[in-house]
């Protein structure tokens, strides 16, 4: 009763987000880094698994939309889609090499092959190198120019309700029982009979997906994309958000982006290389003293009972 | 002039000597990897970023203090050491009972803090370090030149895994640490001290690292970053070969490097991402690695 309370004045509020002098680019950007930690946290918060490669589908999805904007002159949907297509079939690939090992190897293989698509991007030609894509028109949709910022915004934030409620129908379904299940126990798991591997390689696909349309759409944003939306830094980012805002919770990972995006944006401009210090240091922090995260730690103390990675 | 490929033999051999002093850093770095992993259970992410200490230590002192490259090669290994010590007592220790998930992330923050903490200090660019004068210059040997340095490296490598292998193999203390990685209960009832071995564990697997990055500066850009993608490359690497195994770790780590190296002559745009591919291949076929064993 209070979720839906506090979600009601939420959808309120994003709703008049950009009449309250708010600026709409930074908005957009959140909301679509807010859908990437969602995505991600499918995968840690809800079955346990640590890919520590999401930029490669986050970032190559983005490439995809944009080279088909600027290039081939594709309509914003079809690109969109298109972007997503391939980030669900790097999934499918990926995951399908990485889903046969567990925990701490998962992590590894994920990151190694995420490296691989970075240095793929970096020496094909559609991407631009070292360059990226620029001056990524952003098209319309039903006939609405996304070109002014507000409508652009809207659209942002229709799409990422969207998948938030997604990733809540997942968690819910039956399906996403069975990853629970995987999460508690994988050894139990396999012995009353699922097919472990078939159910962890179905949620990464989905991650993937969701990861690349909000890459897609920050690419649309933003009208630009560079070599550092597929890199090591994104992924690790991405980690942090939904570490810091409470993994395995539905609202955290929207929170962890909100303070990582707001620090970087401000305080890349203070203190230069010194953020990438800040972001460590809260790492480290979360790691020691705040398991939970920001919403699990308050989840925690209202019903006594929280979700962590595992424990 | 004989040719492999259309590419003279000379220059494939040069690639090949060069694959071979990167396999030389990769054997380095995931056999302290794979030591680490094997007690403490922790995949140690910054181990890159000791690496590029390693390199900085010795840089930083032969530009204030004049501490020459020999020098280098004791006292950086026993600094950046000290500081995986520190590290270890901090933090580290009270993750053990936790999902190992946990280290990496912490070490992935660690490393997060050095590189940043350093281009802060020193910028982004490469600063050089010049090759010490025992070792400049080269052997001819007829078909090739080989440069002394680059010789050195591999067999400074070589030995100090060799005797790695040894301590852990053969003597008392490696039978110490080869029996709490089975059962660190077990051995702590026995009276022998585990958290003070598991601290010296980390503390030696680091200063390996740091060692690998002494060895590396000569050859390569001393700069933040220069840890970040190698950490990345050993990983695979690790996988490639089993966490399990330290000969593996150290044959993997050597054969990887020369097959990168191969790549450079064969296809270069592919030399990046050989070890990837390699990776994927093994996973799909022997999942446990090559030497690994569940």
């Amino acid at each position: 009763m209070r979720a839906r309370t506090a979600y009601a004045v939420l959808m309120v509020l994003t709703l008049a987000a950009p009449f309250l002098g708010l600026y709409p680019v930074f908005l957009m950007k959140l909301l679509c880094f807010a859908m990437f930690a969602c995505a991600f946290n499918l995968l840690l918060g809800f079955t346990k698994m640590l890919s520590f490669g999401h930029a490669a589908y986050f970032g190559s999805s983005a490439y995809v939309t944009g080279w088909l904007m600027t290039v081939r002159g594709w309509g914003t949907i079809e690109a969109v889609l298109a972007g997503v297509a391939v980030a669900l079939l790097l999934g499918l690939v990926i995951g399908a090499i990485a889903v046969r090992r567990q925990g701490i190897y998962f992590a590894m293989i994920t990151l190694a092959l995420s490296q691989l698509v970075f240095f793929v991007c970096l020496q094909a030609q559609f991407t631009g190198g070292e360059n990226g894509l620029q001056g990524i028109a952003r098209g319309s949709v039903l006939g609405l120019d996304l070109g002014a910022d507000r409508t652009m915004y809207y659209f942002v934030l229709a799409a990422f309700a969207a998948t938030y409620v997604l990733i809540m129908r997942i968690v819910h379904s039956p399906f996403g029982q069975v990853l629970k299940a995987i999460r508690a126990n994988e050894p139990r798991a396999v012995s009353l009979g699922y097919q472990v591997d078939r159910y962890k390689l179905t949620a990464f696909i989905l991650s993937a997906g969701i990861a690349g349309l909000a890459g897609s759409l920050k690419a649309l944003v933003l009208g630009f994309v560079t070599l550092s939306d597929v890199s090591q830094g994104t992924s690790g980012e991405v980690i942090l958000m939904t570490l810091l805002g409470g993994s395995g919770t539905f609202f955290g990972p929207v929170v962890g982006a909100i303070v990582v995006v707001t620090l970087q944006e401000y305080l890349s401009d203070l203190v230069g290389a010194w953020v990438t210090v800040i972001i460590g240091a809260i790492f480290v922090v979360c790691v020691m003293t705040f398991r939970l995260g920001v919403v699990g730690e308050i989840q925690r103390r209202s019903t006594r009972s929280g979700a962590t990675i595992g424990h | 002039m004989t040719s492999i490929f259309g590419v003279p033999l000379p220059a494939i051999l040069g690639q090949l000597m060069l694959g071979l002093v990167n396999g030389s850093f990769y054997a380095l770095l995931s056999l302290g990897l794979a030591v680490i992993f094997g007690l403490l259970g922790v995949v140690n992410f910054a181990h890159g970023a000791f690496y590029m200490l390693g390199a900085f230590a010795a840089y930083v002192g032969l530009q204030l203090w004049g501490v020459n490259y020999w020098w280098a090669l004791i006292l950086a290994p026993l600094a950046v050491g000290a500081l995986g010590i520190l590290i270890e007592r901090l933090f580290l220790r009270h993750l053990y009972r936790l999902d190992p998930l946990y280290g990496l992330l912490l070490t992935f923050g660690i490393a997060l803090i050095a590189e940043g903490a350093m281009r802060g200090v020193f910028g982004a660019s490469g600063n050089s370090y010049p090759v010490p004068p025992l070792l400049q210059g080269g052997f001819n040997l007829g078909f090739m030149v080989l440069p002394i340095y680059r010789a050195w490296v591999v067999i400074a490598s070589l030995v100090v895994c060799g005797l790695t292998w040894l301590l852990i193999e053969k003597t008392r203390l490696g039978a110490r640490l080869r029996a709490a990685t089975e059962n660190a209960r077990l051995v702590q009832a026995f009276g022998i001290n585990v958290p003070l071995l598991v601290m010296s564990t980390y503390g030696a697997g680091v200063a390996l690292a740091a060692l690998a990055g002494v060895l590396a500066a000569p050859v390569i850009q001393v700069s933040p970053l220069m840890g970040s993608s190698l950490v990345i490359v050993v990983f695979a690497v690790v996988v490639i070969g089993g966490m399990g195994s330290i000969i593996g770790a150290i044959v993997s780590g050597l054969v990887l490097g020369l097959i990168e190296g191969l790549t450079k002559v064969v296809y270069p745009e592919a030399s990046n991402i050989v070890v990837f591919v390699i990776m994927a291949v093994v996973l799909i076929w022997r999942p446990t690695g090559l030497f690994g064993r569940e």
